[in-house]
């Protein structure tokens, strides 16, 4: 029997890199065919190449046999591929049935759709796919994990019968990956092929009956799990060895750095999104915060750097009543930020690297004197954090949008940490960069905080909280419900805080 | 190095140079359409313009529109969108004019208190539009639309009839406008300074001493925009507001803080008039606001760039008239060459920076390729 897939010689540029170069992939009718990769390494390139989305510079696509020439999703779509993108594209106010027949409605006479047949069609997968969801739950009700089985039978009741999962565990807690991997294996059994992004080792070989692993934009191997140990995987996705975090030894002091007491922020209608947070940080000390997005993280972190009024408690940085002090005043004082998302908020991305070295220490030296700006000080500064950070990049004089996002990143914790601050709030530090650049961050937070830094850790990558904390505390629903030593807790264990289950059940 | 200097200048000169050859050209097929000679057009236009009389007039019409090029373009590289220079200037013009012709003061003195008078109208006209973006969410387009609305059929209108000059022949010498301004106020022509490199200024030609006040505010522009931490903490937040305010940069604040500059600067573009005829008219010199926006674009917002979009304008507009005189072509076809130009200008800019961005991806990607660890 033909492959379901078979891409030959795929390859695709983009300015300056090449993000698929030779791709050769076979996945075979009815298997689980995960892709691994680190980022960059052209998986998401390859995907959008599939569903038609972008088209390859060079290379064929076989589906089922037939070589096929994609042009829209529509096409692929009709060729029988869906695709389930990491961020859902549902909408909160409607229903599972409204959601799933939006954009390919039944109809009736006069425009009039057609609900009941949309009804039947939908239970009709829901079943023969083994797929439980109420058809009538508003959306906005559901929990994250059912939110994707609704983009799931979405792509079913359109009649795929090859899924592409992007990253589908990346916003899930372990409990509802035990729960997205039985579904698999029941859409499996019933007959579907699964293309499956990850870069979770332990995830993919407990999944996948095929691994392809890319590597700059090449395919690298294609092995089954069987044959392979995570540490093989690891070492074919990087080339070299795959970096931990550990902490090392403890160098807590007894010196309380930030302090935070009674906080509350409000949101939407005096909601407290951020309810009686109380929490100290050593100097010396990783406190790590670890909770599923969307639980008052973001405002917590806000309120701490200045750009959130809270309305409630009081901050103190190094003894200092900081609560209602300008972000400026803040960071002169020694707080230092490295934003979740640092297009938005850590870099000026048309702006050449020395300036952006300087972005938030405008007014420190060497990056100024009075109020006059030192040029040389600020090239100083940006030559130094490429050398010491090993930013890769010609010079300093490119804009920052030509580096890749672990260069980016890398600047970002770089400036910070030529700073010498006193505080450092990481907000997912790593997110969405390469395991050489990640290794880099781990050892540049390290190195800080073994010179006195305190950090707070806010991740959703519960090994990197886990490895780096010296102290793990559970945000759930604005409140921090749980405090954890993280040598004794497993990602399972905090998975559990995280979404409460924990904690209903009594503490393990 | 030198050679990626080249490089560099050649790929920044390309973009104007392109835009200006490409509306000569254009400019060409509409004259030949219509049924003009373009070559006996573009000479006669050449020709008035060698003439340093011409010359002067250029200059005196680039002024006013640098003054309001350069506070067009404050309000850009704040990403904001002041299109209310217009209503500024009249407003600072006229408000200007009637106190500078109520006070006697020494020269120096009256002259400054008339600048002074002028950038402090335009800019709490400007800055109160700030407040209303910043307070109430008014997005600045529409209130500063709203606000050239404000002076030019409300304010100025009432104005000019209240603060008239009296008399059935008034001091204004029979024109309608307000009081007209002892000498004392008035800012010398600097014909003087010009004839230290050419020849006597004839015609009784002036050459506006607004122009040096206009070369200060472009070099003060420069400085601070690009020498001190304020016009960083201003390019960063137009560039991208919510990292400046997370790197201590208040959004708010630069808002308010860039509109009352960019309305101060827009305060000094009706002093060229002022300077010359001592008196605010019922019919004063108009679109000066719109046509500075124009300016700033085509000078992509830099300070020496501004300059060269207000000159070229300036001939346009001088241009247009030796045009009508000589008969080579119709004077409108000016107005066809401003708009190409700046079509041309801004598409070839955006060109160039695609080259630009694309040729450091490129090299960012080679840098990591070559450097040690990744592999290959």
């Amino acid at each position: 029997m033909a492959p379901a897939i078979e891409l030959t010689g795929i390859t695709k540029r983009f300015p300056g890199v090449v993000a698929n170069d030779d791709i050769h992939l076979e996945v075979a009718e009815g298997e689980i065919h995960a892709i691994c990769g680190e980022n960059g390494a052209g998986k998401s390139t390859l995907m959008k190449i599939l569903y038609g989305m972008q088209p390859p510079d060079s290379g064929t696509i076989r589906i089922q046999g037939d070589e096929v020439e994609l042009h829209s999703p529509a096409q692929a779509i009709e060729l029988g591929i869906g695709m389930v993108h990491q961020h859902f594209m549902l909408a909160d106010q409607l229903t599972v049935l409204e959601n799933v027949i939006l954009g390919a409605e039944p109809m009736r006479s006069l425009g009039r759709i057609d609900f009941q047949a949309g009804r039947e069609h939908l239970d009709e997968v829901g079943r023969a796919y083994g797929l439980d969801i109420n058809a009538d739950d508003l959306v906005e009700t559901l929990e994250v994990g059912e939110r994707q089985r609704v983009e799931i039978i979405k792509v079913l009741y359109r009649g795929a019968k090859i899924l592409i999962l992007d990253e589908p565990t990346a916003v899930l807690v372990p409990q509802e990956v035990d729960e997205l991997f039985r579904n698999i294996r029941e859409l499996k059994a019933s007959g579907a092929t699964i293309l499956f992004i990850d870069h979770k080792l332990d995830e993919v070989l407990e999944i996948a009956d095929t691994i392809t692993v890319l590597r700059q934009g090449r395919t690298v191997g294609t092995v089954k799990p069987g044959e392979v140990t995570a540490h093989d995987l690891a070492e074919m996705m990087i080339g070299s060895e795959l970096p931990v975090p550990d902490a090392g030894a403890s160098t807590v002091t007894e010196e309380v750095a930030l302090e935070l007491s009674g906080l509350r922020v409000a949101g939407e209608g005096d909601r407290a999104v951020v309810d009686d947070v109380t929490l100290s940080v050593h100097r010396g000390e990783i406190v790590g915060i670890a909770g599923v997005e969307g639980n008052g993280q973001a405002e917590l972190v806000n309120a701490i750097i200045g750009i959130q009024d809270p309305d409630q408690g009081v901050i103190t940085l190094l003894g200092r009543d900081i609560t209602h002090v300008s972000v400026r005043h803040r960071r002169e004082m020694g707080l230092g930020y490295v934003p979740q998302d640092r297009h938005r908020d850590g870099l000026l991305l048309g702006f050449t690297l020395w300036e952006n070295a300087a972005l938030g220490h405008q007014t420190e030296k060497p990056y100024s004197r009075g109020p006059w700006l030192s040029r040389l000080g600020m090239r100083g500064r940006a030559n130094r954090i490429k050398e010491d950070f090993d930013v890769r990049t010609p010079n300093i004089e490119v804009s920052a949008h030509a580096l890749s996002g672990g260069n980016q990143q890398k600047l970002i914790v770089g400036r910070e940490m030529v700073a010498d601050p006193a505080v450092l709030i990481a907000n997912h530090p790593t997110r969405g960069i390469d395991v050489g650049a990640q290794a880099a961050v781990w050892d540049d937070i390290r190195d800080a905080r073994s010179r006195g830094l305190a950090t707070l850790l806010v991740s959703a990558d519960l090994d990197e909280l886990i490895g780096l904390s010296d102290t793990i505390v559970v945000m759930l629903r604005g409140r921090l419900v749980a405090r954890l030593d993280p040598n004794d807790v497993t990602p399972r264990d905090l998975g559990a805080y995280m979404t409460g289950a924990a904690l209903e059940a009594g503490a393990p | 190095m030198t050679e990626r200097l080249t490089h560099r200048l050649m790929l920044a000169s390309a973009a104007p140079i392109a835009a200006v050859v490409i509306a000569v050209v254009l400019s060409s097929i509409v004259l030949l359409i219509s049924g003009s000679n373009p070559l006996a057009a573009y000479a006669d236009m050449v020709q008035h313009a060698s003439k340093l009389e011409t010359q002067v007039d250029i200059l005196n019409r680039a002024t006013p529109l640098y003054l309001s090029g350069v506070a067009a373009a404050i309000g850009f590289r704040m990403n904001l969108f002041n299109i209310g220079v217009e209503g500024q200037y009249l407003l600072a013009f006229i408000v200007a004019a009637h106190l500078g012709a109520q006070v006697e003061l020494p020269s120096v003195l009256h002259i400054a208190f008339i600048l002074v008078v002028a950038m402090a109208v335009g800019g709490m006209f400007s800055g109160a539009a700030g407040v209303l973006k910043v307070t109430r969410g008014v997005n600045e387009v529409i209130s500063t639309i709203m606000l050239n609305a404000v002076v030019i059929s409300g304010l100025a209108a009432w104005w000019i009839v209240e603060w008239q000059a009296g008399g059935e022949i008034s001091a204004t010498g029979g024109r309608v406008g307000t009081e007209p301004i002892a000498e004392s106020g008035l800012l010398p022509d600097i014909n003087s300074w010009l004839e230290v490199f050419t020849r006597e200024v004839g015609l009784g030609k002036k050459l506006t001493g607004m122009l040096v006040v206009a070369l200060v505010v472009g070099v003060v522009y420069h400085v601070i925009l690009n020498r001190t931490v304020f016009g960083f903490d201003l390019r960063s937040s137009g560039a991208n507001p919510t990292a400046s305010h997370v790197g201590g940069v208040s959004p708010k604040r630069m808002v308010v803080i860039a509109m009352t500059l960019s309305g101060m600067v827009a305060g000094l573009v009706g002093m060229t008039e002022l300077m010359d005829t001592g008196y605010y008219p019922s019919n004063p010199i108009s679109l000066l606001g719109f046509t500075g926006i124009a300016v700033a674009l085509l000078g992509r917002n830099h300070p020496a760039g501004v300059a060269v979009a207000a000159l070229i304008f300036g001939f346009l507009d001088v241009s247009s008239g030796i045009l009508q005189i000589s008969g080579a072509a119709s004077r409108e076809i000016v107005e066809i060459m401003k708009g190409v130009i700046i079509l041309t200008a801004v598409i070839a800019y955006e060109v160039v920076r695609r080259i630009r961005e694309r040729e450091e991806a490129a090299a960012a990607a080679a840098a990591m390729a070559a450097s040690p660890g990744a592999d290959a």
